[in-house]
């Protein structure tokens, strides 16, 4: 049996990113890319639920950056036993969560899984919409916010965090869509020579894809956050700051 | 239990024995048969000794001389003999904290009659640990993913790389903007590019090669971690993408000799880049420096009222061989007092930040009585020193934090030799130009 992971790789926000001319996209030259942590999660959860049930662990991933590959071989060097990405005329433009969920479903509906792992966000999908539209284009039950999962008679059973720190135990039939938030344990270190011997020896499978319009918004501007305002570093001795400090406290009503 | 593997296989014991006069009857002649020994199994000690690098594992004889020397001992329970021992008594290297003690040293290997080398060792170990997905401690997983990703251990954008050169104060060439043949290729690495006592290091150190008329640049942000300590923690993938990197950056340009800040790259070019294709003419800015004594020397114009004390680095040092040059530039500041501690010179004590061990300072530390870096400074102290005198980028952070934390801070101070040098010209600190 099979469990799909999706991966997607996100500009690193570790860079200074920069907004393109045209004002709608990241200027894609300047910026770098990293896998989505959350997917990370979701790739390391797969390959611990696979390693008690012997299922078969597909990563698939849309090539928007042109440089998946290295993101697809790590997963393959991780324990994943297929790779899969999903090329087209979109390469170094941004899709849209929805137009993504349509690309990956039908690649995903032949692959017959019984579990899909997305990581529950991402930085260009913070409302987290990847698991429930995927969810709901293939017509299966699915969770989000999911911090660890377990296979048990014909069923997943996951559990889900709230708010409070509160979190609920719930059980899917399978197939079934799960978002992500946390793997059971940190996402494992592959050392780089077992990635360059992956590289040597397998393959990554291709399958090139349409995009076909949907009802995608359309983004008309990005910016930056702008300033509202900054710290201030207070300096003197202790009892100056102290004072300093007791001042700006009861100017704003707090003491 | 198999009747095979019966402790004692035969006694003999003769109730009445009188030996030339000797009355040895009962327990006093006893006399054992032959036996198969199978409380220690080989097995755990070939399992080190069959890994490429890890042969040397199985010499060891046990005379315990590594122990003594050993710096992770003195402040813990380490050591090669302890190590091989433990392995007899059914204890794996791989999965033990032992595996990510070792700084790679190599006080050791000078004393082994049998030449056990730790420094393939441990590499050895470690990557087959890394290949059998055993755990990693966390901090050094993240500067493992750090070096992968973005060329440097602290995870810092690489165009950032140059980014300390706007604070020197003259001109730093950087190779990708000059274009142009020069002598000497400065190989900044990647504390002195980033961290911010790093940094005032090289802005002394660039000073100190513009003072002199030095033809120098910098690769900038082309170049990347040199890798050795990386390699030395077990990712010698790693330090092969990174080598094949940097020497196909280096092919691009023109120079005439390499000098490195860090002693560890140093290592890495002189001993393993070669193996991947890469030959450089590879110096350690000190002794690069030391050559240009003449030249330096009439510069040295501000007298330094320091007693100073210098701690050798492991890589320049015991592996590299290089003593004389530091202790040379020291000697030439005017009104400095010099003392040497006493583990100095071949059997100098180790900073703990070798070998990886930069990256596993929280991950030692719960396994040692204190820090390395906290034993060299409180030797440092107890010379009477007031400056301890460094030439490897990890050391000042190291020994400044453990300087904090021993509660020694404020009567050791701890500098590069380039700042020394660079304060005695005037190039910095109080009245620089």
């Amino acid at each position: 049996m099979t469990i799909v992971v999706v991966m997607e790789q996100v500009p690193d926000v570790a860079e200074e990113l920069a907004i393109a001319p045209s004002g709608t996209d990241l200027d894609r030259d300047a910026i770098s890319y990293v896998v989505n942590e959350y997917d990370e999660h979701a790739l390391e959860e797969a390959l611990l639920l696979a390693e008690t049930s012997g299922d078969e662990v597909v990563a698939i991933g849309i090539d928007a950056t042109g440089e998946l590959d290295q993101a697809l071989y790590t997963a393959l060097a991780k324990g994943a036993q297929r790779a899969i990405k999903l090329t087209g005329d979109f390469e170094g433009t941004w899709l849209s969560t929805r137009t993504a969920a349509r690309l990956l479903a039908p690649v995903i509906e032949e692959l017959a899984p019984r579990l899909v792992l997305v990581g529950v966000q991402a930085p260009d999908d913070l409302d987290g919409q990847l698991a429930p539209t995927l969810a709901a284009l293939l017509g299966w039950p699915h969770a989000s916010v999911v911090v660890g999962s377990e296979l048990v008679n014909g069923m997943v059973r996951v559990r889900k965090e709230l708010w409070g720190g509160i979190t609920m135990l719930l059980e899917l039939a399978l197939p079934a869509v799960l978002g992500i938030q946390a793997a059971r344990q940190a996402p494992r270190y592959v050392p780089v020579s077992r990635v360059r011997q992956v590289m040597r020896e397998a393959s990554i499978e291709v399958r090139d894809v349409e995009v076909t319009s949907d009802l995608a918004p359309v983004p008309v501007r990005l910016r930056f956050p702008e300033e509202t305002g900054q710290a201030e570093l207070l300096t003197g001795s202790a009892s100056e700051i102290a004072d300093r400090l007791i001042e700006l406290l009861r100017a704003r009503g707090l003491l | 239990m198999d009747p095979k593997q019966q402790k004692v296989a035969e006694v003999w014991e003769r109730e009445t024995a009188i030996v030339e006069g000797v009355d040895i009857s009962g327990p006093w002649n006893r006399m054992f048969g032959q036996r198969v020994i199978w409380d220690y199994t080989p097995n755990l000690i070939e399992e080190i000794a069959q890994l490429p690098g890890g042969e040397s594992f199985a010499w060891c004889y046990q005379c315990g001389k590594c122990v003594p020397v050993c710096p992770v001992d003195l402040v813990g329970d380490y050591g090669p003999r302890k190590l091989y021992r433990r392995a007899q008594t059914g204890i794996s290297l791989l999965d033990s904290p032992d595996l990510w003690l070792c700084t790679t040293c190599a006080n050791c290997l000078r004393v082994c009659p049998k030449q056990v080398d730790m420094i393939q060792i441990m590499p050895a170990a470690r990557e087959q640990a890394l290949l059998t997905g055993r755990p990693v401690p966390a901090e050094l997983q993240e500067a493992l993913e750090n070096t992968a990703k973005y060329g440097n251990p602290l995870g810092q954008p690489a165009r950032k790389r140059e980014a300390w050169v706007k604070d020197a104060g003259i001109p730093v060439p950087i190779l990708h903007q000059i274009q142009r043949p020069v002598e000497w290729l400065w190989w900044v690495e990647c504390y002195p590019s980033y961290h911010p006592r790093g940094i005032d290091a090289s802005i002394a150190l660039a000073r100190i090669f513009h003072a002199l008329g030095l033809d120098f640049a910098i690769l900038g942000r082309e170049e990347k971690c040199a890798g050795d300590s990386q390699r030395l923690a077990g990712e010698r993938g790693l330090f092969e993408m990174l080598a094949e990197e940097n020497i196909r950056t280096l092919s691009k340009y023109t120079f005439q000799h390499i000098v490195v800040t860090d002693p560890h790259a140093l290592n890495a070019f002189r001993k393993h880049y070669p193996k991947l294709g890469g030959q450089y003419d590879v110096w350690h800015y000190t002794t690069l420096l030391a050559r240009e004594l003449p030249k330096l020397q009439p510069l040295l114009t501000k007298p330094l009222p320091y007693r100073v004390t210098f701690h050798d680095p492991c890589y320049l040092g015991r592996h590299n061989g290089e003593y004389d040059a530091p202790r040379q530039l020291i000697q030439a500041l005017p009104g400095i007092e010099f003392v040497e501690m006493l583990r100095c010179r071949e059997n100098s004590y180790c900073c703990g930040g070798g070998g990886g061990g930069m990256w596993l300072d929280s991950f030692a530390a719960g396994h040692q009585r204190r820090r390395l870096s906290e034993e060299r400074v409180l030797e440092a102290v107890s010379t009477g020193a007031d400056t301890l005198v460094v030439c490897c980028p990890y050391e000042v952070s190291r020994f400044e934090d453990a300087a904090k934390s021993t509660g020694v801070e404020g009567r050791l101070r701890v500098r590069d030799i380039a700042e020394l040098l660079a304060e005695a010209m005037g190039l910095i600190g109080e009245g620089a130009a």
